[in-house]
């Protein structure tokens, strides 16, 4: 059983890392990742969420959707879930911390239609992992996704400093670092574990 | 017909589930607003300008609701917008002071200003004061390269005949002229009907008279005319307090250098 979470681990965050690999939530990926400070907060916002969201979304296929053969209505409910916890986040948020709060902006309502955390839900449901490893599926790609997007926005904070060639400046720079990074990443799909 | 069923009852019961939760949630977590901000938000321009020092309006209407600015702060809002954020604020509008309006201080026109040297580099004062101080033998007077004109956000400067000129009535005394300006020439006075001495060169008044026709030589005349006080010689350079001067233009008569002009 370690070894199996071991394999999940390592898969959702490195080997298949959900922004750098599988190229799913690039929006907050790009949109706030200028500073690391904002990067972290996006980080354990998507976290709560996703891990939140894979341990509900897979009571909602397995007791719900699959015992009245209502698994087309999957993505339609499994959003349900997403944006109710997102409005949860956010409430929680403006509460407890107001300057990360506008700091996040629009990001945060935005983690809804997040689609790195829509994809965990269905690829979890995918893979058919049992009620713990999806959780744990969950929380690990959130974990990636804290991750690329935190080494993204130091790379972006440093070059922020730099002299960047003027067509470059901003957002173009932003891009081609991605890029650069995604290509660090694919050194990981060498691995094979099982 | 089943699945229609179920689809709905499932759908509809989750549905119903988060919206209880967040209902109780929202109750745990409320955070409590000033709903004052968001309207003198919607009462400010919008410009985002950063005139008043903060950095956007929303940022000023914050402030403003804080009570740590001064209702009529924003110098680009009309006054019925003052009055109405002032309705808000449950404050008296009457006592705000004036408005501030940008006034170029120099009237050294091409025929009135002798000049170094001919200039043709880039069409900026800030590059052209590099060279000695511009091509005008006055160092502290408009250089007339247009640098206020390209950073004014309102349209409301023009270079006429060599010096810079304010259009009182589109100038909402933001400051970003003031600031830009590398001859500090400009400045910000109260909107209001006065006289002003365009001058800004603190030379002796002989040197002054050598290279221009009009620059103010300190003489002191017009303070000695001044029956109001208004007039101060700050090193060889005569200043009306516009808070004082009643417009009387009895200095304007006097002055030999005929530099003191009407404002507004």
């Amino acid at each position: 059983m370690l070894k199996d979470i071991l394999v999940i681990a390592l898969g959702a965050v490195l080997i298949n890392n959900f922004v750098l690999v599988r190229f799913l939530g690039i929006c907050p990926f790009l949109g706030v990742s200028k500073s690391t400070k904002t990067a972290l907060g996006m980080g354990m916002a998507v976290t709560f969420v996703m891990t939140v969201a894979s341990f509900i979304t897979y009571l909602v296929q397995q007791y719900l959707l699959v015992p009245f053969h209502i698994e087309y209505l999957q993505t339609i409910a499994f959003i349900l879930v997403i944006s109710a916890l997102v409005q949860l986040v956010e409430l929680v948020l403006q509460k407890t911390s107001p300057a990360l709060y506008s700091a996040l902006g629009i990001y945060l309502p935005l983690i809804t239609t997040n689609c790195a955390v829509l994809g965990v839900a269905i690829l979890a449901t995918q893979e058919g992992y049992n009620l713990l490893y999806s959780t744990l599926f969950g929380f690990f790609a959130a974990i990636g996704f804290t991750l690329a997007i935190v080494l993204f926005s130091g790379v972006r904070e440093f070059i922020d400093e730099s002299k960047v060639p003027a067509p470059f400046r901003g957002f173009p720079i932003a891009l081609i670092t991605a890029g650069l990074i995604a290509l660090a990443f694919m050194g990981f799909s060498g691995f094979s574990i099982s | 017909m089943n699945s229609i069923l179920y689809s709905f009852a499932v759908l509809g019961s989750l549905g119903l589930l988060f919206g209880l939760l967040l209902a109780f949630a929202s109750g745990i977590f409320k955070v409590e607003t000033d709903e004052r901000v968001e309207e003198i938000t919607a009462l400010l321009p919008g410009a985002n300008c950063g005139g008043c020092g903060y950095p956007g309006c929303s940022a000023l209407a914050a402030a403003i609701a804080d009570g740590t600015a001064a209702i009529d702060t924003c110098s680009v809002a009309k006054k019925e917008q003052i009055d109405k954020i002032a309705k808000i604020m449950n404050v008296d509008a009457g006592t705000q002071s004036l408005k501030k309006v940008a006034v170029v201080l120099c009237s050294g026109t091409c025929d009135k200003i002798s000049r170094k040297y001919e200039y043709d580099g880039i069409r900026d004062c800030r590059a052209l004061t590099r060279l000695g101080g511009g091509e005008k033998d006055c160092i502290s007077g408009c250089a007339g390269y247009g640098t206020c004109v390209s950073h004014c956000r309102f349209d409301a400067i023009a270079i006429k005949d060599g010096v810079a000129e304010v259009d009182r009535e589109k100038c909402v005394g933001c400051g970003v002229c003031v600031a830009v300006c590398p001859k500090k020439v400009i400045a910000l006075v109260p909107k209001k009907e006065a006289k002003a001495v365009l001058c800004n060169n603190h030379d002796k008044g002989a040197a002054v008279r050598t290279y221009c026709a009009t620059g103010c030589i300190g003489c002191g005349i017009c303070k000695k005319t001044c029956e109001h006080d208004a007039i101060a010689l700050e090193n060889n350079l005569a200043v009306i307090d516009a808070e004082k001067c009643t417009n009387c233009g009895a200095c304007a008569e006097k002055c030999p250098r005929k530099v003191i002009h009407q404002i507004g």
